[in-house]
C-alpha cells in the first residue's frame, strides 16, 4: 500500500488545499516538478559540455594560430593510439590509479572495522572527525607537506638517517607520487567502508557465531562481502582521482607523464583542445566501464 | 568475541592511520611558525610574526573571502538541487530512473580535469565570460552529487511505514513531510551540505579551467607553491583552516557518524 | 650588429611563414589588430589591472607604490612558459587579462593570432631612453605598429651547487653527463630542444646547425636523441620558479637549467648555487609587455607601461631577477643600490654580450637557407611529450 493513495485533504482553504494534495497525490508530477530543476542543470551544462568536448575530439587546431578548425578528421586519436608514448602514459597512469586503489583498501579497512564495529560511540565519533578534518587542509598544503618530508633534506631522511639508516632518494619519483596519492584519498576510502561497515546487522554476526564460526570465518563470509559494496564505493573516488590528477605529479612526480599531465598541458600550455578532448576521452571510457562493473557490485547504494 | 591479540593489532593500526593521517598536517602547523623563510627541515626556530603578516597580506584575505563566498552559494545551490533529486528518485519509480541516478553520479566518478576541460569549452563556445559564477557552476556541478548521495542514502534508510502511520493519522503531504521525513533526513542534509562545503573550498582542478583572473584560496596556494616566495604564509592561512572547522567537523560526525548497528533491522 | 641579421631573418620569418603554413595567409597580411588605433591620451584608472607575467615580474617593491599612486590593484597570475602565456591569453586576453609580459617566440604567436592590439609609445616617456635595439624591435614592432613595450632581456643560465661544483662548470656538458645522474634538472618546455640544438652545434660541428630554432630533420633528430639520451639522468623537470627552487634548497638536485631569478631567490634563502653561462652560450628571451586586445582595463595598463619603463623600476626589476633593462637610464640607478651590478648585468656593453645570446622565437618551417624543410614548433611540442615518456 503506497502513502499516495491514502492522501486526504482537508477541508480548510479550498484552492491552495486542492493543489498542494495534488502535488502529494499525483506521484509523477511530483517526480517531474522535484526532478526538472536538478535534472536541467546537469543535462543543460554538464550533458552538454561533455558532449561539446566529444564533438571537439574530432576537430584539430590550426598549429600556428592554436584556433580550433572544425573540419572533421580522426587525427587525434589516431595520433593517441599510433605513437607509444601516449600507450604507455595511459598504461602508467591505470596502473597507478589500481595500486594506489588496493594500498588505500588495504590501509582503510582494518581502520574502518575497529571504528564500526569495535570502537566506543564516542571513539567513533572522535575518529569519523579525524578523518574528515584532513579534508579541510588544503590538498595543495598536504601535498607540499609531503615535499617536505621526502625531499632529500627532509623529515624522512633526517629520521632514517639519525638512527644509521641510508637516505632513501623518494622525492621526484613515482614511488613519491603513489605515497601522496594514498595518502591525499584516504578519507574518501575510509568513509564509504565505514559506512557500509556500520550498517552490517550484529544479528547477523551473532547468527554466524551461533552457528560455529570463528572470527576470522565471519570476517571472511559475512562482514567482507557485506562491505564489499562501501568499499567499491571508496574505489570509485580513488581510482578516478588518481586517473585525472595533475597536481601532484608535477609537484612531487620525477617528470613522467600521467594522464593528467598530458591533458592539461595540451590544453593549458599547447592551446591544443581538440587533442586534450581526444585524450580525456580515455579515462572517460575506463570510468564508464568501472562504473559498470561497480554498479554489479552493488557499490552504487553504498555511495 | 573479541580475541585479545586482534584488539591489540587492530588498535595499533588504527594508531599508525592516524599518524599517517596527522603528521603532514603537523608538519603545516610547524612550518607556520618556521623563523626561516624557506621550508627546510629540520626547523631553525620559531616566530609568530608570519601570522601578523598574513593577516596583513590583502590577497590571502580576498582570496579566502572568494572562496568562501564561493563555498557558500555552492552549497545552497547544491543543497536545493540535490535533496530535490534524491526525493524524486527515491519515492517512485519511473522509467530511466536507473539512467538519472548513473547520470548524478558522473561528476564525481569522473577526473576533475575532465569537468573543467569541458566546462571550459563549453563557456568559450558560448561566450560566456569566466567569473566567480563559472566557479560557482562548476562547483556545483559535482556538490549536487554529494549532497544528492548522503540525503537519497538516508532517505533509503527512512522506513516507510512511519510515512504511512503519519498519513493514516491524517497528516497531510506537506505535515508529514515537515514533521517526519525532514527530522530524519535532517543530519544527512547536514553532512551534505558540509561535505559539499568543504569540497567546494579546497577545489582546485576544475576551478583552474572556469576561473578567469579570480583568485580562490587554492588557486592562490597553487601560486604561491609555484612562486616559492610566500610559503609561511600558506601555512599559517591553512592551519586558520584548520582551526576553524574542528568544531564544526566534531559537530558533523557526531551527528552523522553512526546511527547505532543495532538500530538496524536485520531484514530491510 | 647582430641585432640587424636577427631583425632580417624575423622579417623574412614574418613574410615566409604565410607560405608555409597551409591555412594561415595570417603572417603575409598585417595583423588582425593592425588598424586599431591606440588612444591618444590615458584616462583614468579603471582600479584595477590584470597581469600575466614570469614569476618574479611583479614584486611587492613595485607593486606597492604603483597600486597606491595609480589605484590600480593588480591581480597577477604567474606563467611557466611561452605556450602557457599564449594560451591564457586566448580570445584576446578572454576579456580578463590586460597585459602579458611576453618573450620574443610568443609575442609574434600573439600578435598574429590577434590577441594584443597596437600601443602608442607617445604615452611611455621612458621610450626615448631605451636602448636603440629595444625600441622598435622585430618581435614587437610590426611595419612601424608598435603591439607591446619592451621590458627586460636576459639569459637562461646554468644553475649549479656550489658545494658539488668547486669550480664552475665551463660546458653544458655537465647537465648530459652521467656522472650527475639522478641529479639534474632541465625546464618542462619544448624549447629546451634549442638548448640542446645550441650544445650539438658546438659539440658536433658536422651537423652544421646554424640556428637552434630553425632545425631541418637530421638536426632535430639529433637533439631529440640528445636528450632521450639525457631522460634517465633527469631527476624531475621545473615548470615553474618554485619547482627548481625548492629541488636546489633541499639538495635533490644539483645542477641544472635555470633564469637568473633562481639564483637570486636561492642566494637570499642561503642556499649554496651560483649560475654561470658555459663556453657554447646561452639561449635567452627577451621580454615585452603587451597589451591584450580585448583588455577590460587599458588606461590601468598604460599606467603599469609607464611605471615599469622608469630607470627607478627597471633597476629594480633587473636586480630583483638578476636580467638587463632596455632603459639606457637604469644603469645609475642600479650602481646606486648594488657597485658593480651594471656590468654584471651587462646592462652597459649590450653588444657583445647580446650577440652570445639566442634568443627565443618561434620555430617555423622556413630554414635560414630559405628553404621549406625545418621542423615547426607544433612538433616541438609533440617530441617533447615523446622525451619526456
Amino acid at each position: 500500500m503506497t502513502v499516495e493513495a491514502v492522501g486526504r485533504p482537508r477541508p480548510k482553504r479550498g484552492g491552495a488545499v486542492a493543489s498542494r494534495s495534488i502535488f502529494w497525490r499525483i506521484p509523477w508530477l511530483r517526480t517531474a516538478i522535484l526532478l526538472a530543476p536538478p535534472l536541467t542543470w546537469f543535462v543543460a551544462i554538464y550533458l552538454t559540455s561533455l558532449a561539446l568536448l566529444l564533438v571537439t575530439a574530432f576537430w584539430t587546431i590550426d598549429p600556428f594560430t592554436t584556433r580550433v578548425v572544425q573540419s572533421w578528421s580522426l587525427d587525434n586519436f589516431q595520433q593517441i593510439v599510433n605513437e607509444p608514448t601516449y600507450l604507455r602514459i595511459i598504461g602508467r597512469t591505470v596502473l597507478m590509479a589500481a595500486l594506489v586503489t588496493m594500498t588505500d583498501a588495504l590501509i582503510a579497512f582494518p581502520f574502518a572495522y575497529y571504528m564500526a564495529r569495535v570502537a566506543s560511540r564516542r571513539v567513533q565519533t572522535a575518529l569519523f572527525a579525524a578523518v574528515l578534518l584532513p579534508l579541510w587542509a588544503s590538498y595543495l598544503a598536504r601535498l607540499y607537506a609531503w615535499i617536505l618530508i621526502l625531499n632529500h633534506s627532509g623529515v624522512l631522511n633526517w629520521s632514517l638517517q639519525s638512527i644509521g639508516l641510508p637516505a632513501a632518494n623518494v622525492a621526484y619519483s613515482d614511488v613519491a607520487v603513489w605515497i601522496v596519492f594514498s595518502y591525499i584519498w584516504l578519507p574518501f576510502m575510509i568513509i564509504p567502508a565505514y559506512a557500509a561497515l556500520e550498517r552490517i546487522p550484529d544479528s547477523l554476526l551473532e547468527a554466524a557465531a551461533d552457528l560455529g564460526a570463528r572470527r576470522w570465518r565471519t570476517v571472511r563470509d559475512v562482514v567482507l562481502p557485506l562491505a564489499l559494496p562501501g568499499v567499491v564505493a571508496g574505489s570509485i573516488f580513488t581510482f578516478s582521482l588518481t586517473l585525472g590528477d595533475y597536481i601532484t605529479p608535477v609537484l612531487i612526480g620525477g617528470g613522467t607523464s600521467f594522464i593528467g599531465n598530458v591533458v592539461y598541458s595540451s590544453i593549458g600550455i599547447a592551446n591544443n583542445v581538440p587533442f586534450a578532448a581526444a585524450l580525456a576521452m580515455v579515462p572517460i571510457a575506463i570510468m564508464a566501464l568501472y562504473l559498470i562493473g561497480a554498479k554489479r557490485l552493488g557499490a552504487f547504494e553504498a555511495l | 568475541m573479541t580475541d585479545r591479540w586482534s584488539r591489540i593489532a587492530l588498535r595499533l593500526w588504527v594508531a599508525l592511520v592516524l599518524l599517517f593521517l596527522f603528521i603532514p598536517m603537523a608538519i603545516i602547523f610547524l612550518f607556520a611558525f618556521n623563523s626561516s623563510k624557506i621550508e627546510a627541515w629540520p626547523i631553525e626556530g620559531l616566530t609568530l610574526t608570519w601570522i601578523k603578516v598574513t593577516i596583513n597580506d590583502a590577497e590571502v584575505v580576498s582570496a579566502l573571502r572568494l572562496s568562501v563566498e564561493v563555498a557558500l552559494t555552492t552549497t545552497a545551490l547544491a543543497l536545493m538541487l540535490g535533496s530535490c533529486a534524491a526525493f524524486a528518485i527515491r519515492r517512485t519509480t519511473f522509467f530511466g530512473r536507473d539512467a538519472v541516478n548513473f547520470l548524478f553520479v558522473l561528476p564525481l566518478a569522473l577526473p576533475g580535469i575532465i569537468t573543467g576541460v569541458a566546462l571550459h569549452s563549453f563557456f568559450g563556445y558560448g561566450g560566456i565570460l569566466l567569473s566567480i559564477w563559472t566557479i560557482i557552476v562548476g562547483h556545483t556541478t559535482f556538490c549536487i552529487v554529494v549532497v544528492y548521495n548522503n540525503v537519497l542514502a538516508r532517505l533509503r534508510r527512512t522506513q516507510g511505514s512511519l510515512l504511512e502511520a503519519a498519513m493514516d493519522l491524517g497528516a497531510s503531504g506537506f505535515q508529514t513531510f515537515r514533521d517526519i521525513t525532514l527530522p530524519l533526513i535532517s543530519t544527512s542534509i547536514i553532512a551534505g551540505a558540509m561535505l559539499a562545503f568543504a569540497l567546494s573550498f579546497d577545489e582546485i582542478i576544475v576551478t583552474t579551467f572556469t576561473a578567469g583572473a579570480q583568485n580562490t584560496l587554492p588557486i592562490w596556494i597553487f601560486a604561491q607553491i609555484r612562486n616559492g616566495q610566500r610559503l609561511p604564509e600558506v601555512n599559517v592561512v591553512v592551519s586558520f583552516v584548520i582551526l576553524v572547522t574542528i568544531i564544526p567537523v566534531l559537530i558533523a560526525a557526531r551527528l552523522t557518524g553512526g546511527s547505532g548497528t543495532s538500530r538496524v533491522p536485520a531484514a530491510r | 650588429m647582430k641585432f640587424g641579421a636577427l631583425a632580417a631573418v624575423a622579417m623574412l620569418a614574418i613574410t615566409a611563414c604565410g607560405s608555409s603554413t597551409s591555412n594561415t595567409g595570417s603572417t603575409q597580411q598585417p595583423p588582425p589588430t593592425a588598424n586599431m588605433k591606440p588612444p591618444t591620451s590615458i584616462g583614468a584608472g579603471e582600479g584595477a589591472l590584470n597581469l600575466i607575467d614570469w614569476g618574479g615580474y611583479v614584486q611587492s617593491l613595485w607593486q606597492k607604490p604603483f597600486e597606491q599612486q595609480t589605484g590600480c590593484k593588480i591581480t597577477y597570475k604567474d606563467a611557466g612558459s611561452s605556450d602557457e602565456m599564449v594560451s591564457l591569453m586566448a580570445g584576446g586576453g578572454g576579456g580578463q587579462w590586460d597585459m602579458v609580459s611576453a618573450s620574443g617566440d610568443a609575442d609574434l604567436r600573439l600578435i598574429y593570432i590577434g590577441d594584443v592590439k597596437p600601443m602608442n609609445m607617445e604615452l611611455i616617456p621612458d621610450w626615448q631612453n631605451f636602448q636603440p635595439n629595444f625600441k622598435n624591435p622585430p618581435f614587437n614592432t610590426i611595419n612601424g605598429i608598435h603591439y607591446g613595450v619592451s621590458l627586460q632581456w636576459g639569459p637562461n643560465t646554468l644553475l649549479y651547487n656550489t658545494k658539488k661544483f668547486v669550480n664552475p662548470p665551463t660546458s653544458w656538458g655537465v647537465i648530459y653527463d652521467p656522472q650527475y645522474s639522478g641529479l639534474i634538472t632541465i625546464p618542462d618546455n619544448p624549447i629546451q630542444i634549442a638548448d640542446a640544438a645550441l650544445y650539438l652545434s658546438k659539440t658536433k660541428p658536422s651537423l652544421k646547425i646554424t640556428d637552434p630554432y630553425e632545425l631541418t630533420q637530421s638536426q632535430f633528430d639529433a637533439a631529440i636523441a640528445l636528450l632521450k639520451k639525457q631522460r634517465p639522468l633527469v631527476r624531475t623537470f621545473w615548470a615553474a620558479v618554485g619547482d627548481e627552487e625548492t629541488a636546489f634548497k633541499s639538495g635533490d638536485v644539483v645542477v641544472g637549467a635555470a633564469w637568473p631569478i633562481m639564483t637570486t631567490d636561492l642566494k637570499a634563502a642561503g642556499a649554496p648555487v651560483n649560475d654561470t653561462i658555459p663556453s657554447e652560450g646561452a639561449t635567452g628571451w627577451a621580454d615585452t609587455w603587451l597589451l591584450a586586445t580585448k583588455a577590460p582595463h587599458p588606461n590601468c595598463a598604460y599606467l603599469w607601461a609607464k611605471w615599469v619603463s622608469t630607470p627607478t623600476v627597471q633597476a629594480q626589476q633587473a636586480l630583483s631577477y638578476g636580467e638587463t633593462p632596455v632603459n639606457m637610464k637604469a644603469c645609475a640607478v642600479m650602481e646606486a643600490s648594488s657597485a658593480g651590478s651594471c656590468a654584471a648585468f651587462h646592462a652597459d656593453a649590450p653588444g657583445a654580450y647580446f650577440d652570445t645570446i639566442k634568443f627565443w622565437k618561434t620555430p617555423i618551417a622556413m630554414c635560414p637557407d630559405g628553404s621549406q624543410k625545418c621542423i615547426p614548433y607544433a612538433q616541438w611540442q609533440s617530441a617533447w611529450t615523446t622525451i619526456k615518456g
